[in-house]
């Protein structure tokens, strides 16, 4: 505080102070309009969804079947269908993404190999999900012979899901202070007695906030579940994990592009149970991640 | 964390039971008897149309399900060669080099014309144009043509829209409008054609856009749009597509539409296949505003 | 007892250590996948034709400009805005708003990035390009322009989250010198905090340029899909394809092993590169700035 009366003294002298405080102020003001121009459209999209999509949605929406072609009638398909995507995509991701990060915070060396790991985390994470949608269909639909399916989907997903589930997990787990870890050891413990009953329990509101954002892109997605998952109109459940599902994301693209005389309103219904879905769990998450800082026993 | 565990475990089971009891209230599927399934994809424009007819064949039997996906002919027919489909639904006939490798690949097309369609021409209800030749539009669309003046038109831009290069009717609309029916015509699409993403796309943009041009099948057609009479030669007769004038052969772009089996089908599909020629399913085709094949 | 815990200690940790790996199989079986459906393009295909300008695979035209010309220009019309506001914003975020607005403001840009791209895609074609056909008096709505600006709300939050944390994480000692001589806060974040933190808010851009270039549903709803050669001064105000599209559209209806099958895997092939190409050089600049640090500060 006592710098800043500094510069209060300084500009009551003319000069170079005054307009670099003017400078100050204006660019002070640009940086909160840029942030306005950022955060408005934010407010806007979800505002205007609710309103349009509101007037669709009713219990009957939610919960019943498609007919008429899609063009009336209720998602309960495209919904059931993304759960079951999303439940898919976290059997096999969360596993392996907690492995990974416990494997990276606690007991890779800082040598060549681990830097790879970095790397190819940082790689998964960077490709477009029309290429695992594409790796998806040579993997697991065609040669793995799973075809059109939840099982091809999900796991695509997952792949995708990885470089999320791992790093955040790794950033939970190493803020946990190794003065834990030291504790644990010297009485006794071993390594993975320490993980399990010490630093696993203390990062896991990070962990789990981490899996939910990770999950809530799975679920958002359409590219990488075009060609290995999704399918228009289904006439039933789907019973088993090689069938194929109808999915939120897939079901808003088709109606807003291939369905001639859909009506608007349906499509602003989709629309906001998916954002409506993806937001939760966004909540869900933060709601979490800040109770856990309260927490905190460090 | 046991808790934690617990609690996703019951949710998990909750909801893959759901799964089941929904199954059995939903209306035309049963649990005791043998269930057969169809798989039917492909072509766009036949999608409406084929759900419709799964929704009422689902209904008279109960014991069948049908699932429809579009994403175009080219999709089907692919569909149909990797082995994963019944039925293939498509706009247009299937290419040379599809049969070629669909034989390679053990699988034997076999085609059903189900339906007839007309191939109509959309603009903007402001555009006073009202109608074109088939050369016109063939220069329209290859890119000779770029104003709408030089037909008759205001003085604007004219932004084209077709169907992507997986539909039948972007096919078939380049195979008998751009290239004349030319089999040895190389015309193609002007590199500035709006490639949207199905007929709701091209609908849309129609309805909101006065400076474009489109081509939709004549079930796609809805009432916010204009359709402009064609005519084979440059002074006429220019004529409106009805299931008339279709099926009298006036309207010059007029063309079948299709469904592939791998083989003589049997069974369940092959029912199904005698019952889409039946009167009954043929009413269906001319409500929801194709041709039928079978008169009412 | 003591043998089977260490047995299954010892299973444990090697299970973990496979964990730990799998980011490195997934990326090379990707990459292989890619490699083994993708490379028979170039026995298939000329380099000529690959090079030419006309992609129109149902008549064996495969030039790759347009889409890679489609992909760039969205891209660039993306960064220009997304960049400057994206690390303004960062900047308002980190630097000037109270505690209060930034604990606020932080999980509300998280939110835009949840906004799945379907959804925004959605909203592009019903309001976003209609709106610029009117207002820029365009012949369609649905070009380049209506693509960026989606691309630019999908890469805003991935450069603001990134680069906040980066200034956040530059120490408080830099800024106090700063002040300490008579440097205004503006003059400060500029010239001393925002270049301390370069490294970081490089790796927040080009994170976001990938993302962008990644990016498939959104452009698919609102670019035109033409393919034509974006090389004209106007281009940004006219349709054009992107790679990513041209994937997601074409990839149903092609037959497995067809000359196009390939040419699409081929696609996918290049799409990984460039993402590698950017995460690689993203990490090298990371590094070279710790290198270049450590000398400065021993």
């Amino acid at each position: 505080m006592a710098l800043l009366d500094g510069q209060k003294e300084l500009s009551k002298n003319p000069g170079s102070s005054d307009s670099r405080l003017v400078k100050q102020k204006l660019g002070f003001g640009c940086l909160t309009l840029t942030t306005f121009v950022t955060v408005i459209p934010i407010f806007a999209v979800v505002i205007y969804i609710l309103i349009k999509g509101l007037p669709a949605i009713s219990w009957s929406f939610l919960t019943s079947f498609p007919f008429d072609g899609v063009k009336q009638g209720g998602i309960l398909p495209a919904i059931i269908g993304t759960f079951l995507l999303t439940l898919g995509t976290a059997i096999f991701s969360v596993p392996l993404g907690i492995g990974a990060a416990i494997y990276l915070s606690e007991y890779a060396p800082e040598s060549r190999w681990t830097r790879v790991i970095r790397i190819a985390i940082i790689n998964l994470a960077g490709i477009p999900s029309v290429v695992y949608g594409l790796f998806g269909l040579g993997m697991f639909v065609i040669f793995l012979k799973f075809g059109t399916s939840i099982l091809a989907g999900s796991l695509t997903l997952s792949i995708m899901t990885l470089p999320v589930i791992i790093s955040t997990s790794e950033e939970a787990l190493r803020a946990v202070p190794q003065s834990f870890r030291v504790v644990s050891i010297s009485i006794g413990a071993t390594r993975w007695q320490t993980i399990r009953r010490i630093v696993l329990p203390q990062s896991l509101p990070g962990i789990i906030t981490g899996v939910i954002l990770g999950l809530e892109r799975a679920a958002g997605e359409t590219a990488p579940i075009l060609f290995t998952a999704a399918s228009f109109f289904l006439p039933r459940l789907p019973n088993s994990p090689l069938d194929p599902t109808m999915a939120l994301p897939y079901h808003l693209f088709v109606i807003s592009t291939q369905v001639p005389g859909m009506p608007v309103k349906i499509q602003y219904g989709t629309a906001l149970v998916l954002i409506a879905f993806v937001l939760g769990m966004n909540l869900i998450a933060t709601t979490i991640r800040s109770r856990a800082r309260a927490h905190r026993q460090w | 964390m046991k808790i934690v565990i617990t609690i996703i475990s019951i949710l998990l089971f909750i909801l893959l039971f759901s799964c089941g009891q929904a199954n059995e209230t939903t209306p035309g599927s049963s649990n005791t008897s043998q269930i057969s399934t169809i798989v039917n994809k492909g072509s766009d424009t036949l999608v409406n149309l084929a759900l419709a007819w799964a929704e009422k064949y689902q209904q008279l039997f109960p014991n069948v399900e049908i699932s429809v996906t579009g994403g175009g002919s080219g999709t089907g027919i692919a569909a149909l060669i990797n082995g994963t489909v019944d039925i293939a639904n498509a706009s247009r006939q299937i290419k040379q080099e599809e049969t070629q490798q669909a034989k390679a690949n053990g699988v034997d097309p076999v085609e059903y014309v189900v339906a007839r369609d007309a191939i109509a021409i959309i603009v903007n209800p402001e555009n006073p144009v009202n109608q074109l030749s088939i050369k016109q539009l063939s220069d329209i669309y290859s890119g000779k043509i770029n104003n709408w003046k030089e037909v008759g038109g205001d003085d604007r831009i004219i932004v084209r829209l077709s169907r992507e290069t997986n539909s039948g009717t972007h096919v078939f609309f380049l195979e008998n409008v751009i290239r004349l029916g030319d089999p040895n015509n190389k015309t193609l699409f002007s590199t500035d054609t709006l490639l949207l993403p199905s007929s709701e796309g091209i609908t849309a943009e129609t309805r909101d856009n006065p400076n474009v041009i489109g081509y939709d099948g004549l079930g796609y057609v809805t009432s916010d749009v204009k359709v402009i009479a064609v005519g084979s030669k440059p002074d006429g007769p220019f004529v409106m597509p009805s299931a008339e004038t279709v099926n009298n052969g006036q309207y010059p772009i007029a063309r079948d539409l299709y469904m592939y089996t791998n083989g003589r089908p049997t069974g369940a599909i092959a029912d199904y296949i005698n019952w889409i020629m039946t009167t009954e399913a043929q009413t269906i085709v001319t409500q929801l505003g194709f041709v039928p094949i079978v008169k009412p | 007892m003591e043998s089977t815990k260490n047995w299954n200690e010892y299973i444990l940790t090697r299970l973990i250590k496979i964990s730990g790996y799998s980011a490195i199989i997934f990326v090379l079986m990707i990459f292989y996948f890619l490699l083994r459906e993708g490379l028979p393009t170039i026995g298939e295909v000329s380099f000529v034709s690959l090079i030419s300008s006309r992609w129109y695979p149902i008549e064996e035209y495969f030039g790759l400009l347009p889409l890679i010309g489609g992909s760039l220009i969205v891209t660039l019309g993306a960064a220009l805005f997304a960049i400057p506001i994206g690390i303004c914003t960062a900047v308002f975020i980190a630097e000037i708003a109270p505690r209060w607005a930034r604990d606020l403001l932080k999980p509300l840009v998280e939110v835009l990035g949840g906004i799945p791209s379907v959804v925004l895609g959605f909203l592009g074609i019903l309001i976003l390009a209609p709106s610029l056909r009117r207002l820029l008096d365009l012949p369609t709505g649905l070009t380049a322009l209506a693509g960026s600006i989606l691309l630019g709300g999908i890469a805003i939050p991935t450069i603001v989250s990134v680069a906040e944390d980066a200034l956040d994480a530059v120490p408080r000692s830099y800024r106090d010198a700063a002040l300490a001589l008579g440097a205004t806060q503006w003059q400060t974040i500029w010239r001393v905090t925002l270049p301390a933190a370069r490294s970081g808010v490089l790796t927040a851009i080009m994170l976001g340029i990938g993302r962008t270039i990644g990016e498939t549903m959104a452009v698919m709803m609102v670019t035109g899909n033409a393919a034509v050669l974006p090389i004209k001064w106007n281009s940004l105000f006219l349709p054009v394809r992107t790679m990513t599209a041209t994937i997601a559209a074409e990839m149903g209806e092609v037959a497995k092993n067809s000359t196009h099958y390939h040419v699409l895997f081929f696609i996918g092939l290049v799409l990984f590169l460039i993402s590698l190409g950017i995460n690689i050089a993203a990490s090298t600049a990371v590094f070279k700035q710790h290198m270049r640090a450590e000398r400065i500060l021993s």
